[in-house]
């Protein structure tokens, strides 16, 4: 016999709560529609042409009951609102201590590296129980990151980051799709995401090949580019210790928190965001850096320590 | 107002009576008629051949889906045949359909006109929808296009292999027919009702495409400027939406979905209309709660412009700007919970008929329902997330569009083919069409909403074998459905030789298109109707029941 499942597996620590508010609504949507149909049964039935019904009294209009069906749904719309929202927010929100995993998607395939070095192609090794974030972006097309056994979904785009996090509540392996349309191959850019044991996924981590960290990998690109012969105490820019997280005032006197999406723009498109006390004289490495590069120099800019303070002043 | 009626009654049996349809002979006075019920008659035959393209690609889509493996096209094909049923169904079929068939025959006789305000401007806008179907049949035979009908860059803009720009253009020139209708119907029902007829007076067809219009002039701009610019960057490398040619990817989805969103009333408010007439006729009784029914649909037009965003909840848009576009979601969806109250409260203590059209209009309160509902489900933040781009929304836009706006269009045909044609078509096969529509809809579209909740993404050419099941039912209902469509085809078309003739108003309804003969003449009124009474006056019948 086929395997036939109709409601998939629930594997992370939202799913429970995204199924819970489904079957919400999809009791409410029962209610509703077969109260709906039984009137329109009841009533084609009894009022049928010729029958002998009581039809005194027709009235055409009710402000009253106008009030009542339209106030009752829009009150149980708000709730559904501000439940869906609660949810929506926190799966936006990752908490500080997540586990950080970059993906690079292109056409057809998702490209994933973890910080300490370890590369993975369209299969992502993840322990269970660990919240885990992942940073998402796009070499060409628009993607989208799906693992619907957790429930979660994001686009991944070309030209920024954007992020996606989850806590495994199971071990195993699940479906990962692009659900996002990519082209040719979209329904090939697919894998899976397999939870392990924490002993298990550290073992894992430390198999294989001997890797080199993405901060190493970072750090050999900052010397490659000759980016300390500026960034460097006293130097033409900024000096980057402590910079990863920190508030950094702008020539413009804005200031903008320096995270990954920050500093990214400030390798590829140097002079649009300035940090103040600087001139704008930084080359733009645009087409000269891949995403996984740009990735590895920011790793190794978050190495150099997570700063706090506002950086300003050279 | 009954002297009109009474006088054409009289007159018709007796011997050949000069109609818009035998006032002249010959290709040349169709193709250059000024008279909007031969404008209507020529979108009839254009989008009825669209419809069975997409739908031809639509049944394609379903053979290959009965398999897990992408066996029966190659991916390239399988993206192209999708592409194609999105690009053709929505703005070559849905769009026009009831607006510019229907709506373009009825809305001059509905409110005692002799015409549209613009007899030319309606000629015009047909041959810009032909000339657009032209573009997109070239399309078909020179290798289709593979972007999604929702065009998304950069992969329209910069990645895709295929006729992207050509498939623009048709769709650019097409959108101007869409404005020019919609002007036609505003200046039309502001400055050419009947004495009498006033605002509170006029049939909800009418109110119905009033907000149509209002949504197809302030839209349709917007994706043509947003298409435009698409074809821009394809062509001229101007960086828009690119990144790497400095542009926002997602600036395109905001510009597309401020009218793809708006474009979905397009296709379900004149469906909407249809039912208030359909229902009030077959209940023998006025609308319940006429005015509700009215404001709901101005409501849904206005409102209907401010929820683009909640097609971009997991696109990279802002948190708090999902929350904004889920809470403005939820308040569109009260003005239309308000309708299907109403119509459901209209049958209560009606004089109610089974006919072919009533049938359609069941179904359509029906589907419709679970399709709003479904809707719900959608506009909800955290569900969202799971079931964006899945199977599930696939299953909702077709329970809205083909559930709601097709089996009206197709309950709206049959409820005025006696006034269109001059004759019945045979109830019998219409009733058994209709259930049969039904019933393929519903074995093709429901198993979606599982499958989806299941995580199967849409425009997978191949996909995991544990889907395989509900997608074999949903490949079976489509060809019960295509049946179901295929029907009505057959016995309208011998119903225009064979049929028995129709007389002026074989329902008993009421309404001023009913009061003329049919086929109309081509001024449509001998005399200038005047009105002195509210819509759906059924009371005589509501009395004498009673």
């Amino acid at each position: 016999m086929f395997p036939f499942p109709t409601f998939p597996e629930s594997a992370s620590s939202i799913s429970g709560r995204i199924d819970l508010l489904y079957l919400f609504l999809v009791g409410i949507s029962m209610l509703m529609s077969v109260s709906i149909f039984l009137c329109i049964l009841f009533f084609a039935i009894k009022y049928r042409r010729g029958s002998r019904a009581d039809r005194s009294n027709i009235r055409h209009h009710s402000g009253t009951v106008e009030l009542l069906w339209s106030g009752i749904p829009l009150l149980v719309f708000v709730f559904v609102f501000g439940w869906g929202a609660s949810i929506f927010y926190d799966a936006f929100t990752a908490p500080d201590d997540a586990l950080q995993v970059y993906v690079v998607g292109k056409q057809w395939m998702w490209k994933i590296q973890h910080p300490e070095g370890k590369r993975e192609i369209n299969q992502l090794h993840v322990p269970v129980g660990e919240s885990v974030k992942l940073t998402l972006t796009s070499e060409d097309v628009i993607h989208d990151f799906f693992i619907p056994a957790f429930r979660v979904k994001r686009d991944v785009l070309p030209g920024r980051y954007t992020s996606l996090w989850f806590r495994a509540i199971k071990t195993g392996s699940f479906h990962l799709f692009c659900a996002q349309y990519c082209g040719t191959n979209h329904s090939a850019m697919i894998g899976s995401v397999v939870v392990m044991e924490p002993t298990d996924y550290q073992n894992w981590l430390a198999g294989g090949p001997p890797a080199e960290s993405m901060a190493a990998a970072g750090a050999k690109l900052f010397e490659r580019y000759n980016c300390n012969t500026c960034h460097r105490p006293g130097g033409r820019g900024p000096p980057l210790s402590q910079v990863f997280g920190s508030q950094v005032l702008l020539a413009s006197g804005a200031t903008v928190l320096a995270d990954e999406a920050y500093l990214r723009e400030s390798i590829l498109n140097s002079t649009a965001q300035v940090t103040a006390g600087y001139q704008p004289i930084m080359p733009t490495f645009q087409g000269q850096i891949s995403e996984t590069g740009v990735l590895h120099l920011i790793a190794y800019l978050q190495s150099l320590g997570a700063g706090g303070k506002v950086q300003a002043q050279p | 107002m009954n002297p009109v009626a009474a006088q054409a009654v009289n007159q018709q049996p007796l011997e050949p009576r000069e109609h818009y349809l035998n006032a002249a002979y010959g290709l040349k006075s169709w193709l250059l008629t000024k008279d909007h019920k031969r404008i209507a008659l020529l979108f009839l035959a254009s989008i009825t051949f669209f419809f069975f393209i997409g739908g031809l690609f639509a049944l394609m889509i379903r053979l290959e889906l009965l398999t897990p493996a992408g066996d029966l096209f190659t991916s390239a094909n399988y993206n192209r045949l999708f592409t194609m049923h999105g690009v053709i169904m929505i703005f070559f079929f849905l769009i026009p359909s009831i607006p510019a068939v229907l709506g373009n025959f009825l809305v001059p006789m509905m409110i005692g006109a002799r015409d549209l305000a613009f007899p030319r401007l309606n000629l015009l806008s047909w041959y810009l929808y032909t000339i657009g179907g032209l573009f997109t049949v070239i399309v078909i035979v020179t290798g289709g296009v593979d972007t999604g009908w929702t065009f998304y860059t950069p992969y329209s803009s910069t990645y895709s292999n295929s006729q992207v720009a050509l498939t623009v253009v048709g769709v650019f020139i097409t959108g101007f027919s869409s404005i020019l209708t919609g002007l036609n119907f505003i200046v039309t029902i502001h400055k050419m009702r009947a004495p009498g007829l006033t605002w509170f007076r006029l049939p909800l067809f009418i109110w119905a495409h009033y907000s149509t219009s209002l949504i197809m002039v302030l839209g349709t701009p917007v994706v043509a400027i947003a298409l435009v610019l698409v074809a821009l960057e394809r062509l001229l490398r101007i960086g828009i939406f690119d990144p790497r040619l400095g542009g926002d990817p997602i600036l395109f989805q905001h510009l597309f979905w401020f009218y793809s969103h708006p474009a979905v009333y397009i296709m379900i408010l004149p469906a909407m209309g249809v039912i208030s007439e359909v229902i009030t006729c077959f209940s023998h009784k006025r609308l319940f709660g006429y005015n509700f029914v009215a404001a709901a649909a101005v409501a849904i037009a206005v409102l209907g412009f401010l929820v683009w965003g909640h097609h971009m909840f997991v696109s990279g848009q802002s948190m708090y700007a999902g929350m904004v576009f889920s809470f403005l979601s939820f308040l569109v969806a009260v003005p239309s919970a308000i309708k299907v109250f109403n119509w459901t409260a209209t049958l209560y203590k009606g004089n109610i008929v089974y006919s072919t059209p009533m049938l359609y209009a069941f179904g359509f309160i029906g589907l419709f329902t679970m399709g709003g509902l479904t809707g719900l489900f959608l506009a909800t933040l955290g569900v969202n997330i799971h079931v964006h781009d899945t199977y599930f929304i696939i299953a909702h836009f077709h329970y809205i569009m083909v559930g709601g706006a097709v089996m009206a269009y197709l309950g709206g045909i049959h409820f005025w083919w006696p006034k269109i044609s001059g004759k019945l078509y045979p109830e019998g096969w219409g009733r058994l069409a209709a259930l049969i529509v039904f019933i393929g809809f519903n074995l093709t579209f429901f198993p979606q909403f599982i499958v989806g909740y299941l995580g199967m993404p849409r425009r997978y050419h191949a996909y995991p074998p544990e889907f395989q099941v509900l997608n074999v039912m949903s490949t079976a209902g489509a060809t019960i459905l295509g049946v179901g469509y295929l029907l009505p085809l057959v016995y309208l078309i011998w119903s225009m030789r064979y049929g028995k003739a129709a007389g002026s108003n074989p329902w008993g309804a009421k309404g001023l298109e009913w009061e003329t003969s049919s086929p109309p003449p081509t001024e449509n009124f001998p005399i200038t109707p005047v009105v002195t009474e509210e819509a759906y006056n059924y009371a005589a019948e509501e009395a004498a029941d009673g």
